[in-house]
Formats: structure tokens, C-alpha cells, sequence
């Protein structure tokens, strides 16, 4: 969905920079990262994934009260040019807190990584619809930047499933003062 | 072109190091790779420095002063990396004799040439965007770095750093788009059109971009809030690694937080930033003091040391005046003294096998004679004792302290700085002095006396108190013109 919106948000001027873009990114977002995700998973041998450590309905609720406060937050701005839509501002608030609530709420490594993905696709969206005129160089940096990350991050989970036999980062603790 | 080629070369160099199977070739790869840098460096030294306006890549007034921390630190790094790889080699053949498709040493030698790669490049940066891909980068270089024993804590270590700094850096990004939209997206991101452009950037926007960016490079760089990974990755990483974190590293995620400065600089937001500069300043110190007061693992205590010496930068970038060269002074005088005294640890940790500070006793008798010295003199430096270049860093920030009439922040300063003192003298007075603890199991541990185990830390303390005691007219002209840049006088 994201990769799809360098296209839809210019598409009156499509040009072939933000075609590539594109299909880089559903080729990246949509295909690699699940596909390194579960390989993690199956290599960790999960079989639930989600444990939060509030509970559903708090996570529920707080999913509710981001998405208020990212409107509110969004309403407190004044934009400086026309709008591609009044909601873009919002749902890519509402996407960042979220990946940063779930980075903070889960236990397992892996749904740390999709919390920061989550994150970054938020970040992503933002700079799509405020920032039209990027050069092509840069996305693509940040592209294989966060796909590296991510490739590492899937290294580190292997081997911590492998040190540990879980990828429970609340165990994490022996490094404390 | 020497720009491109200080980043190509080690990139180049580091990508061959993962596939040399001769331990010899690779190490001969980082000597070299550390002497060219190095010859690069004062190539860039030599030749006038002019930053043409449509340049990504280049180095200016400010960053020349970060590039030469970094080669310096870099090929004192890489020397020092040679002798301990041959004799951490022994100790992994004791430890198992499992083998990957890399060698584990061909994985650091690879990560550490593309750390440097990396570090390069966010310090050339001129384009905000290229700044933060290369940030994240040297996340990504460093962490197998960290990860070097494969043991469990430096596992633990590993994640929380990866993890952190990537959320944090995240946060930078944002920031990046909120400045881009500040300046109503006009044209590239580039440091030198940014500051042209800054009269007529949307405020709002511009104050909600420096505070994210703030955040983010905050986080990697070590202030205190942000902080939490620190400690863990610079006493989990081999002692290498933590000097270059610590003294390099940390320095580029400042870098990134001083573009973002010189921006709001030019827009007019001089005071907002400099409160935030001095209430995250002092806030670091403070942590920090609490932190090393009850420490018992000494690579623990000297990351704290980091969080307190990027305190005191910033809060003297935050004062402004003469204080931002005071910071300056203190940055190049912290690089080189932790990094001597993170080599330092490195020998204590070959020598003794443990990082608790209630297992070293007499460091100063026997056969860790020399790295005792070490150990004290560094001591005495890390904490600002006169003839040490962080002396007068420290000083001329008090200075400016008190002559800008702010008794609150001066007196929060010196009680920090007491608590810090206390702190680190009981930690190493009694790891230096006492009666010898009985070691059973020495057999394996290796000779830290060792002439290039005590060379390289003792080169930067010489250089160090060097500064202090004669300050060379080129170095205080270069420190000055950065100072000049970043709103000090």
C-alpha cells in the first residue's frame, strides 16, 4: 500500500525517478521483509506471536488515544503549502506512535523489529506526503538502510534465539545498574 | 575527490577484509587503510577549505576538526587492534573451535574498515539526508563489532544498541522531513542552502524539527535520558571497538545535532536551542555522576565518564560565547584520553579476565607495571587535572559560565563535577593501589606490558598533555573558526 503511494500522491507528474521508488519499495516492504520475517519466525520456532505485556484491551485503547492525540497534534499545525489530503498528517502520526507503543509493549525480539518497521513506515509516509521533490538517490539510501537493519536485526534474533533458546527481550537484563 | 576517496577506500578495503582468509593480509589491510586515511586527512588539512554550494560531499570549517579525531583515534585504533587480535586468536581457539563461513576475525576487521568508511562520511556530509543515511550506517557497521565474543551479554549488549539507536535515529529522520517542510521544500536538503534559506523557514516547524533531531542523534550520541544502551555496548564490545565508539562515534551523532544547530542559528532560534543545549547537558552529568558513583565493572564506569564528557560538550556548545571553543577542546581532549583509557582497560580486562573493580588490586606492582601508569595518568587527565588539554576545556566553559552571571548552572557544574571525581578516584585508587589478589589460573593470559599494548595509549596521553601545556597556533585557529560556526566567538 505504502510503495503504491509515490505514484498515487504524483500522479500527474509521474516521472520514472518515482516509479522506481515504487516498485523498490513494494518489492522491499512488501515481499523481502515478510519473507525475512518469517524465515525468523520459523527459525525461532514461535508459535504465538503476540504477548503484549498490558493486555489487548489496553493496547486497544491506547491505538484509540494515539489516533486522537496524533489528530489533535496534526490540527495544532499550521502547513506551509496545500495538503495532499487533511488525513495525512494524522494516520502517519497515528503509524509512528503506534510502532513506537508496540517497540515499548512487546516482549518478543520480532515484534520489536516489526514495531520499528511499523515506525518507519509512518516516518516514510510523512515525508511522501509533505516532501514531493526528494531526489532519488536519497530514498533509495534510506531504502537499503533500513533494509539492512532489518537483515541485521534478523541475524541478531537468530543468534539470540540460538544463545537463549527464546527471543524474549524482557529477559534480557543482565546488563543493568 | 579526497572526500570520495576517504570513504571509498576503507568501504573498498573492508568489503576485501571479509573474504581474506590470511590473518597476516588482513592486517596489513587495516595498517593500510588507517595510514592512508590518515595521509588523506592532512591532505584535506593542507588544502584550503572551501565548501562549494552544490556539493553533497565536502568538509568545512566545523568538521575538519571531527575528521581528524576520528583518523587519529582510528589509527591508534588499528594499531593497537593488531596486537590485541593475535592475542584474542589464542583465546578463541580456547574457547571453541567451532568455525563459520566467516572467521570472526574477518568479520571484525571487515566491520571495523567499514565503521570508519561509515564515520567518514557522516562527517563529510553536507546534504542532511546523506547525514542521516550514514548515521544509521555506522549503527549497522558497528554492531558486529559489539557482537566480537559471541557471548550472551554481548548478544544482549548488541540488540539493546541496535534497537535503541535505531528508534532513535528514526526520530532523527522525522526530524529531517519537519525541517524539509520548514523550508517549504525548496530544492535539496543542503547544509549550505538550508542556511541560506533560514529567514524565511516556518518557525514552528523549524523548532518541532531541531527538537526531534535532537532526540535522535541525542540517543546515539549519549545524552542522558537516551542513554540507556551505552554502558552496556561500551562494556560489552572489545576495548577497541569501545574506544571508538566512545571517542568517535560519539562525536559524529554530535555532528548531526550541530547542523541541525546552525540551521536555527541562521533562522534567528539561538536561545531555544541553547536551553536545550544546557538542560540535556546538565542533565547528562548528572546521571553520569550518580551512575559511576556506585559502579563495579570498570568499563561501565568509563562509558559513564562518556555520557559526562558529552554533558559537558554540550552544555558548553549550549552557552554559547567562549564556551563553545572551551567544548570544542574538550571534545578533542576526550576523545584521545578515553580512547587511551579504553586501550588501557583492554589490557587490564587481557590481563586479569574480569571487568569487576573489586577483583583488581596493585595494578601499579608486578607484571602490569606500565599499564598501571597508564591507568593513573589517564585517570588524572579524564578528569580535567592541569596539565591536561580537558582542563582548559573545562575552565574556559566555567569561565564563560560565570561571566554570563548564571551562578545556578555553575554551581550545578562543580557539584557534578566533585561527585564525578570522588566517584572515579575511589574506583581507581583502589584498583591501582593495595595488596596483589592471589591469581590461581593465569597461565593464559597474555603479556599487557606488551610495547604496542602501552604505546598507543601512552602516544595519546603524551599528545594530550602536550596540548595542555603548549597549544599550537594552527590547532587554536582551527578550534576557533569551528567555534565561529556553531554561534560561540
Amino acid at each position: 500500500m505504502i510503495g503504491c503511494m509515490p505514484i498515487i500522491i504524483n500522479f500527474q507528474t509521474l516521472t520514472p525517478g518515482t516509479i522506481i521508488i515504487s516498485s523498490l519499495s513494494i518489492i522491499v516492504k512488501g515481499i523481502i521483509f515478510p519473507w525475512l520475517l518469517f524465515r525468523a519466525l520459523q527459525e525461532a520456532n514461535i508459535k504465538k506471536e503476540i504477548e503484549p505485556v498490558g493486555g489487548y484491551p489496553l493496547s486497544l485503547l491506547m491505538g484509540v488515544v494515539m489516533f486522537g492525540m496524533s489528530f489533535w497534534l496534526s490540527a495544532q499545525l499550521v502547513y506551509t503549502q496545500p495538503l495532499v489530503s487533511y488525513l495525512a498528517a494524522p494516520v502517519s502520526f497515528t503509524t509512528f506512535f503506534i510502532g513506537v507503543f508496540i517497540i515499548v509493549s512487546r516482549r518478543k525480539a520480532i515484534t520489536q523489529i516489526i514495531g520499528y518497521l511499523i515506525l518507519e513506515n509512518g516516518i516514510y509516509l510523512f515525508g511522501l506526503a509533505f516532501l514531493r521533490e526528494q531526489s532519488l538517490l536519497v530514498e533509495l539510501a534510506i531504502l537499503l538502510d533500513i533494509f539492512v537493519a532489518v537483515f541485521v536485526m534478523g541475524i541478531a534474533i537468530f543468534h539470540i534465539n540460538r544463545a537463549f533458546d527464546h527471543i524474549d527481550t524482557q529477559k534480557l537484563s543482565e546488563l543493568k545498574d | 575527490m579526497i572526500t570520495i576517496l576517504m570513504i571509498t577506500i576503507p568501504f573498498s578495503f573492508g568489503v576485501i577484509a571479509f573474504f581474506i582468509r590470511n590473518d597476516f593480509m588482513r592486517r596489513i589491510l587495516i595498517i593500510g587503510c588507517s595510514v592512508i586515511h590518515l595521509i588523506l586527512t592532512s591532505l584535506v588539512w593542507a588544502k584550503c577549505l572551501d565548501v562549494s554550494s552544490n556539493e553533497w560531499l565536502g568538509f568545512d570549517n566545523v568538521s575538519i576538526i571531527f575528521l581528524t579525531i576520528t583518523s587519529v583515534l582510528f589509527s591508534g585504533a588499528a594499531v593497537y587492534a593488531i596486537r590485541y587480535l593475535s592475542d584474542e586468536k589464542i583465546y578463541f581457539k580456547n574457547e571453541d573451535g567451532k568455525r563459520s563461513v566467516f572467521s570472526p576475525e574477518a568479520v571484525f576487521s571487515g566491520c571495523f574498515l567499514l565503521f570508519l568508511s561509515t564515520m567518514t562520511m557522516v562527517i563529510a556530509s553536507q546534504h542532511l539526508a546523506v547525514l542521516w543515511v550514514a548515521v544509521e550506517a555506522t549503527t549497522l557497521a558497528s554492531a558486529p563489532l559489539i557482537y566480537f565474543h559471541r557471548t550472551k551479554r554481548s548478544l544482549e549488549a548488541t540488540w539493546k544498541y541496535l534497537l535503541i539507536c535505531s528508534v532513535g535515529i528514526a526520530i532523527a529522520l522525522l526530524g529531517i522531513f519537519f525541517l524539509a517542510v520548514a523550508n517549504n521544500n525548496q530544492g535539496e536538503m543542503l547544509l549550505i542552502n538550508m542556511i541560506e534559506n533560514a529567514q524565511g523557514m516556518n518557525i514552528p516547524w523549524l523548532k518541532a524539527a531541531f527538537l526531534l533531531l535532537f532526540v535522535g542523534y541525542g540517543t546515539k550520541m549519549g545524552l542522558a535520558p537516551f542513554h540507556t544502551w551505552l554502558p552496556d555496548a561500551h562494556s560489552e564490545a572489545p576495548s577497541v571497538v569501545s574506544a571508538l565508539l566512545s571517542g568517535a562515534l560519539l562525536n559524529c551523532a554530535l555532528l548531526g545535532i550541530l547542523r541541525g544547530y546552525q540551521i536555527c542559528i541562521a533562522a534567528g532560534l539561538k536561545t531555544y536551542c541553547q536551553e536545550i543545549f544546557i538542560v540535556f547537558g546538565l542533565l547528562s552529568i548528572f546521571f553520569a555522576a550518580v551512575f559511576i558513583l556506585k559502579q563495579t565493572d570498570y568499563k561501565r564506569m568509563l562509558a559513564y565518564s562518556s555520557v559526562e564528557h558529552m554533558g559537558i560538550i554540550t552544555l558548553g556548545i549550549g552557552l554559547g560565547g567562549s564556551a563553545v571553543f572551551g567544548a570544542m577542546l574538550n571534545m578533542l581532549g576526550h576523545s584521545l584520553t578515553k580512547a587511551g583509557l579504553f586501550f588501557t582497560a583492554g589490557n587490564i580486562l587481557s590481563s586479569f579476565k574480569t571487568k569487576k573493580i573489586s577483583d583488581i588490586r596493585a595494578l601499579i606492582a608486578g607484571r602490569t607495571r606500565w599499564t598501571g601508569i597508564l591507568w593513573m595518568v589517564g585517570f588524572l587527565l579524564i578528569i580535567g587535572t592541569p596539565p591536561s588539554g580537558i582542563f582548559l576545556g573545562k575552565f574556559i566553559i566555567l569561565k564563560e559560565c560565570i561571566f554570563q552571571r548564571r551562578y545556578g548552572i555553575t554551581f550545578a557544574f562543580l557539584i557534578t563535577l566533585a561527585i564525578v571525581f570522588i566517584g572515579m578516584a575511589r574506583i581507581f585508587i583502589s584498583m591501582t593501589q593495595g595488596a596483589p589478589v592471589e591469581k590461581d589460573n593465569n597461565n593464559n593470559s597474555c603479556n599487557v606490558d606488551d610495547f604496542w599494548r602501552i604505546f598507543v595509549p601512552g602516544l595519546f596521553f603524551v599528545l594530550i598533555i602536550s596540548i595542555g601545556i603548549y597549544f599550537p597556533a594552527w590547532l587554536a585557529r582551527a578550534l576557533e573558526s569551528a567555534a565561529l560556526g556553531l554561534g560561540g566567538f
